[in-house]
């Protein structure tokens, strides 16, 4: 067993997927002698070498279409796109090209492809580093969406998204790159891609939260509990296809839902979770469903950061509302 | 039979060797000793302001920063052959010409702090902010000479950004733009031969930078990038040609980058001391003191008393950046929009209601 952070534990993921499949390469800016300006891919080359550990030209576009030709000759490139806001330009390709390339050719050529990137503020980052997207990429019919909360599921969906037939955007927290560590051993089973984690059980409310919000969510579930209050809290982790049966049942049980974004709010995924939830969900609940997100603003520089960042106790005094509804 | 249609060269200008020695004659303005006093001024500024930076960087009371040392002649020397009217549109190196027209020490600083007023600067208002997203300015510069060419005004954008900005899509289709419609845009490549870990030869398997210009139709030409003089030279060149309908021009700037490539980074986990050290011996500055001190228009006492101008210009925005007050938060949601929508006002509410 070796203690992993968040991007150790990436790391891991990538050695394991590359040692058992001579198919999977890295590709990306900086992920090789400088092992990734996160670290995510150190170590890559040395031990698996140029032809696998690919250092490109810095063009994000063509990135994502170098990977598209790759997945469609039988390679399981995984991509890493440095920033989160680099990433709004690879859209074209994953869109027009990666996402349906299976459905255009009736399953002829497919693209196995993993498209990772770090994701989300809190770290003080420049601009354009703090973004998150995964709405915007959610709305990708063919495309999967996953974004992992601990060492532990960085590792076992990192490796599950590597072996998926189909292109996956792989986001990574940036604030949980090295918040915490856990045991983690290097064959570890992976994870399911469609399914969401109940990572506290509670009665009396649905915490729903993913990447970096998971945290934050967990944080509100135990001041709620110190009032007597019991937060059941999921962690989505796939948003695309989206684990509808969890959320459902949680929320028969509770009766409450509250959902945490970092995104701006309008059109962002918890619309989704919420949407799912009046669809199929209404009659267990007791109030209504509440959602916590970042403003319908520019992500602003990291001054401003902490006013823009949902937290604990925003989502706290969002349950507190939501308790109050007999 | 195949037979040759098209030729070209690349030619590279060069006036100051490595040690200040002319190699021959200078251009015009260069005849002036208190010019090349100024460029010189121009330099030690910007390295002075680089060195408070990265140390207020490593003492958490700046954000990521990124220093053009050993870049100063390429800022410098490119702002000093603008007019004020130009229009800049930088990258995220250029505070020294950011400085030379004028946008104070203390907004570059807020800026690299994490505080959006950096942008709104006082000075030189129609210039563009810092462009982080690599090369994403370049279409903006053609459009910006467009507006120039409609209006049909004698004014022109200068654009610069990296070696490695020139493998984005951005920068090909500004060129191509740029060349179509013989737009009044000046591209400046600061190629300093990385590109964070990448290094100039992985970027492009082209013998040069500028020749990207010859496949767009537009003129190239390649510089000293560590000779304030030439860079100067060529970018006034360009300009004329631009201002009098003779289209862009993509100047390729040879220099180093001397530093790590920001504050974030660890240079020496990819490219060798020797390699850097080398390149020490090359840099800008002592380039041009020379030259100054040869013909007897700079002394140890000038330099002691710019380098100590510079310390206390430094200090002050230091000072005068620190002692900012906060942003209020309800300046997040008023730039939005140019007037705020109901929807946006309802959630600017809870959001200074939530404070504590
Ligand atoms: C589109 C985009 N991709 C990646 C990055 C991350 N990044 C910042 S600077 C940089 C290298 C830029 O190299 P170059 O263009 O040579 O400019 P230099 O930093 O050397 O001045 C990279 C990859 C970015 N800012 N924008
Ligand atoms: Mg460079």
């Amino acid at each position: 067993m070796t203690e992993r952070n968040l991007v150790q534990a990436v790391n891991a993921a990538l050695a394991r997927a590359m040692a058992e499949d001579p198919s999977v390469l890295v590709i990306g800016e900086d992920v090789g002698a400088d092992g990734g300006v996160f670290r995510a891919t150190e170590g890559l080359l040395a031990r698996f070498g140029k032809d696998r550990v690919i250092d490109t030209p810095l063009a994000e576009v063509g990135i994502a279409g170098l990977a598209v030709g790759l997945a469609a000759q039988g390679f399981r490139p995984v991509a890493e796109i440095q920033f989160t806001g680099f990433l709004y330009a690879t859209l074209d390709q994953v869109l027009n090209h990666a996402a349906r390339l299976r459905t255009r050719t009736r399953g002829r050529l497919t693209c196995p492809l993993v498209i990772r990137s770090p994701s989300g503020g809190g770290v003080r980052a420049p601009e354009h580093h703090s973004e998150s997207p995964e709405a915007i990429f959610a709305h990708v019919p063919g495309l999967r969406v996953v974004v992992p909360s601990s060492p532990a599921r960085a590792f076992g969906l990192l490796l599950a998204a590597i072996r998926d037939p189909d292109p996956v955007l792989f986001l990574e927290p940036t604030r949980l790159y090295r918040a915490t560590r856990e045991e983690l051993d290097d064959d570890t089973p992976p994870l399911p891609l469609d399914r969401a984690f109940v990572l506290r059980e509670g009665t009396d409310a649905t915490l729903v939260a993913w990447g970096g919000m998971v945290p934050e969510a967990l944080a509100a579930a135990d001041a709620l509990a110190r009032d007597g209050v019991s937060c059941e809290v999921i962690d989505l982790a796939t948003l695309k296809p989206l684990d509808e049966e969890t959320i459902l049942a949680s929320v028969a049980r509770t009766g409450r839902l509250v959902i945490v974004q970092e995104a701006p709010l309008t059109a962002g995924y918890g619309a989704e979770v919420a949407a799912r939830v009046a669809e199929r969900g209404l009659m267990s609940l007791r109030a209504p469903i509440r959602r916590v997100a970042g403003w319908d603003t520019v992500m602003p520089l990291p001054r401003l950061e902490r006013d823009y960042l949902p937290n604990a106790m925003r989502i706290a005094a969002a349950l507190r509302e939501t308790m109050a509804f007999a | 039979m195949d037979t040759v249609v098209a030729r070209f060269e690349i030619r590279c200008r060069r006036f100051l060797g490595p040690d200040g020695v002319p190699l021959g004659d200078l251009p015009g303005f260069a005849r002036d000793p208190a010019v090349l006093v100024e460029l010189y001024r121009g330099m030690v500024r910007t390295r002075a302001l680089d060195q408070k930076a990265v140390a207020l960087q490593r003492t958490g009371r700046l954000g990521t920063y990124a220093s053009s040392l050993g870049q100063e002649a390429v800022v410098v020397g490119l702002a000093a052959a603008m007019r004020p009217e130009d229009v800049l549109l930088p990258s995220f190196r250029e505070q020294g010409a950011q400085l030379w027209r004028g946008v104070t020490m203390r907004e570059v600083l807020l800026y690299w702090g994490g505080d959006e007023r950096g942008s709104d600067f006082a000075a030189s208002r129609h210039d563009f902010p810092v462009c982080v997203p690599v090369g994403g300015q370049a279409p903006h510069a053609a459009g910006v000479a467009l507006a120039f060419r409609l209006r049909g005004e004698p004014r022109a954008a200068v654009c610069v950004f990296g070696d490695g900005a020139t493998s984005k899509g951005d920068v090909a289709e500004a060129l191509v733009f740029a060349g179509v419609w013989a737009l009044p845009a000046v591209f400046v490549v600061n190629n300093n031969q990385w590109a964070i870990s990448v290094p100039r030869s992985a970027q492009t398997a082209a013998e040069t930078l500028a020749q990207k210009a010859i496949a767009a139709g537009i003129a190239a030409l390649q510089v000293d990038g560590n000779d304030v003089v030439a860079v100067r030279d060529a970018v006034e060149e360009a300009l004329a040609r631009a201002r009098t309908g003779g289209g862009a021009t993509l100047i390729e700037a040879l220099t180093y980058r001397l530093s790590d490539h920001t504050t974030a980074d660890d240079a020496r986990r990819y490219r060798d001391d020797a390699e850097v050290s080398r390149h020490w011996r090359e840099e800008p500055l002592p380039r041009l003191r020379n030259y100054l001190t040869s013909l007897g228009a700079w002394s140890r006492e000038q330099e002691e008393a710019l380098l100590e101008a510079c310390r206390a210009e430094v200090e002050a925005a230091e000072a005068a950046y620190l002692a900012t007050p906060p942003q209020d938060p309800a300046t997040m949601f008023e730039h939005t929009f140019a007037a705020l929508p109901a929807d946006l006002v309802r959630q600017k509410a809870e959001a200074l209601g939530g404070r504590t």
